[in-house]
């Protein structure tokens, strides 16, 4: 894949003797996959940007647009402006002054103190393509936003952390010694996944709340720290690495927690990059576990702000979806970075 | 000092014994080759002297000190394993250091040791590099260099040259050897190969069903296999057996009819045999000459030969339908369906009686 564009445009037989029918079917049918994936990506993306009146515009457009304002001397505030398409002023690039009824009080830019009576359905806004990154910046300035984001990435980082290590260990166990109990632990381990999260939600809760672990981002952390999911997963793997390494390493002088972590854990690096994405994944979009423990909003994770924002009477829909975005980034990010370890697959066994 | 004795070493798991009590007694610097049909226990009990594989019964005592419950780290041996087992992670230098850190060995040491060995076994271009980048007979070396590397009083080799080819396997044959040659540690080599074990043993044990059966010098279990079992698992091709009866003894000689055919009569002063006693007797392929049929002791039906340019194999039936190889330096003339009177060597044949195995020799 060294020349990407090459490898994104291939047909049958490289193009020679022009597109098959089937180069046709494969890349609208790709295409449609495409457009199915990203459009609401796209199309989140895009509204991001737009103010909260663009928003609301029916019909919607793609691209945000946003009025041309202009400063007039004599009033404070920026006055938009507006193209005159018919009686005696056509023509000209009019400013608003306020709006009463049908009739609106305009003025030209170039004359600040004569007021002009037009009808507005005389007058087209004047609009351009404009970012309203106040979308963003407002997240930092009115709303705590640091903070949420602290909590989701202290929590993400703290559990994927924790399971990896608590799972890795005991997948460990589970593949490479032999012990009375083995397959009892192991039934209980892949028996747990038997059971869906919404029956031990409230047991959970009851258990969280004695340890005084509720209200606090540890009672996010902890509960979830050892999944049966990742010890099956990392269980499964390490079957797959030899015994006998295991043996040359003990010959050599390796205690069993040195063997762990110098050949068990780097031979397990695929698997554990797999796991470490699930994780990351679980952890930073968890939503119902976190609203159960979470009350006070310093607490907060992105996840439950963006919840937040959602109110009963009113939603600040241009902030919500500049929020969002931010909540997407990371994911991706981590998914970029981590996704060429799940395409590395098996490591070679040093075998014959 | 690593003078290494077994005594009555046992290893069952749960119901099954798989060592059925193995006495061995192996001097300092000997190389001693244990050598059975696969299943036989040999690198069971490999594992049991190095400690990987605990033992239910009877002692393991190197020079002296009794390891049975010292565990393998501690009892200073180094171990090839089958498939190399290399840290697939590491690259070819620290897999040779590796064993050298867990000691906490000094860094510049560690550097001198592995250079050191690296040179020796040439491999010294390759210390960079993973193990998934090397060749089978250089991932051989590398594994050797890291036993070779951590100097043990006794080294263990575990079928090591099973994953190699033919060439590659006489090559690194004679590189064992020299090695020992050059190191005059103890090693202990297991093996399925007799050919192995005959180029490369000071002493071999041959192991069958967790019991060794027969522990000397090669030639001498060679000269003088103590069952038929190590007279047909020693020496390619395979020892020639014809089962029959001993119809007659006079002045040293005996009659020996054999299931189907004619009787032959053999010089078997060596044997304690008496007339109506039931064996079998055996001789090697090269043991024979071919004569015509009615000067000959036993006349075999020839089913197909294999002309190899400097020697000939030509492989037989007797008349009772036991299989008869014939082993003949230079080129023959013999064809397929014929039938060959063959007459044996009367001061190399084996007697061994029929039910036991156990050789008949006084």
């Amino acid at each position: 894949m060294a020349n990407p564009v090459k490898f994104l445009t291939r047909t049958r037989g490289n193009g020679l003797g022009g597109l098959h029918w089937t180069d046709w079917l494969s890349y609208f049918y790709l295409f449609c996959g495409v457009l199915l994936m990203f459009l609401p990506v796209i199309w989140l993306g895009f509204s991001s940007f737009k103010t909260e009146a663009d928003l609301l515009r029916f019909p919607p457009r793609l691209l945000p647009m946003a009025q041309e304002t202009i400063v007039v001397d004599g009033y404070d505030d920026p006055l938009p402006l507006y193209r005159i398409k018919g009686g005696e002023h056509e023509g000209k690039t009019l400013a608003q002054i306020r709006r009463i009824g049908i009739i609106a009080q305009m003025v030209d830019p170039a004359v600040p103190d004569e007021r002009l009576k037009i009808n507005i359905k005389e007058r087209e806004p004047i609009e351009s393509f404009r970012l309203a990154t106040e979308n963003y910046t407002e997240l930092f300035e009115k709303f705590n936003f640091g903070r949420y984001l602290w909590n989701s990435v202290f929590i993400t980082a703290t559990a994927t952390i924790i399971m990896l290590i608590v799972n890795s260990m005991a997948a460990f166990a589970l593949s490479k010694y032999q012990f009375k109990g083995r397959t009892v632990v192991l039934a209980l381990v892949i028996g747990t996944l038997m059971i869906p999260q919404t029956v031990v939600l409230v047991p959970l809760f009851l258990i969280s709340k004695e340890l005084y672990l509720t209200d606090s981002l540890w009672g996010v952390i902890i509960p979830g720290a050892a999944t049966p999911t990742g010890v099956f997963l990392l269980r499964q793997y390490m079957l797959t690495i030899p015994d006998e390494i295991l043996d040359a390493a003990r010959m050599d002088k390796a205690s069993e927690w040195k063997i762990f972590w110098r050949i068990i854990l780097p031979l397990s690096a695929p698997a554990i990059a797999v796991l470490a994405i699930l994780a990351i994944m679980w952890r930073w979009n968890d939503f119902l576990w976190p609203l159960i423990v979470l009350s006070d909003s310093n607490n907060f994770t992105l996840q439950l702000a963006l919840n937040a924002f959602q109110g009963d009477l009113n939603t600040q829909w241009s902030n919500l979806l500049a929020m969002t975005m931010l909540v997407l980034l990371p994911i991706a990010i981590v998914f970029a970075f981590l996704q060429k370890y799940i395409a590395t697959g098996i490591a070679s066994t040093g075998g014959k | 000092m690593s003078h290494l004795v077994l005594s009555n070493v046992r290893k069952s798991y749960g119901a099954a014994d798989v060592i059925k009590g193995v006495d061995l007694s192996i001097e300092q610097g000997e190389f001693c080759v244990f050598v059975g049909p696969s299943g036989c226990g040999k690198s069971t009990l490999l594992r049991m002297i190095s400690g990987l594989e605990p033992i239910t019964g009877g002692t393991i005592s190197i020079g002296g000190q009794v390891v049975n419950n010292i565990p393998a780290a501690d009892r200073g041996l180094a171990m090839v394993f089958q498939s190399y087992a290399l840290y697939p992670h590491m690259s070819v230098r620290e897999n040779l250091s590796f064993g050298l850190e867990n000691v906490r060995t000094p860094k510049p040491e560690i550097e001198k040791k592995v250079g050191e060995v690296a040179t020796m076994l040439q491999i010294s271009e390759l210390l960079d590099r993973k193990p998934k980048d090397l060749s089978g007979g250089q991932r051989q070396r590398v594994a050797i260099g890291r036993a070779v590397v951590r100097e043990p009083s006794i080294f263990l080799f575990d079928e090591p040259l099973s994953n190699l080819d033919a060439e590659l396997r006489v090559d690194m044959r004679g590189e064992i050897s020299a090695l020992h040659k050059r190191l005059g540690n103890t090693m202990i080599y297991v093996t399925h190969d007799q050919v192995e074990a005959m180029t490369m043993a000071d002493k071999i044990a041959v192991l069958r069903l967790g019991l060794v059966e027969q522990y000397g010098a090669p030639l001498e279990i060679y000269n003088n296999p103590a069952n038929m079992f190590i007279a047909g698992f020693i020496g390619s091709p395979k020892m020639n057996f014809l089962t029959g009866e001993v119809t007659g003894v006079t002045a040293g000689k005996i009659s020996f009819q054999p299931t189907d055919g004619k009787a032959i009569k053999l010089d078997a002063k060596r044997f304690d045999v008496k007339a109506g006693d039931k064996v079998t007797i055996g001789f090697r392929p090269n043991h024979l000459t071919v004569g015509t049929k009615a000067k000959s002791d036993i006349v075999v039906k020839v089913r197909n030969t294999e002309q190899l340019g400097g020697e000939s194999f030509i492989y037989t039936f007797a008349a009772d339908g036991t299989p008869v190889t014939i082993h003949l330096n230079g080129q023959t003339s013999i064809e397929a369906d014929k039938d060959v009177g063959i007459i044996l060597d009367q001061n190399e044949f084996h007697l061994f009686d029929t039910n036991s195995g156990v050789t008949l020799k006084k």
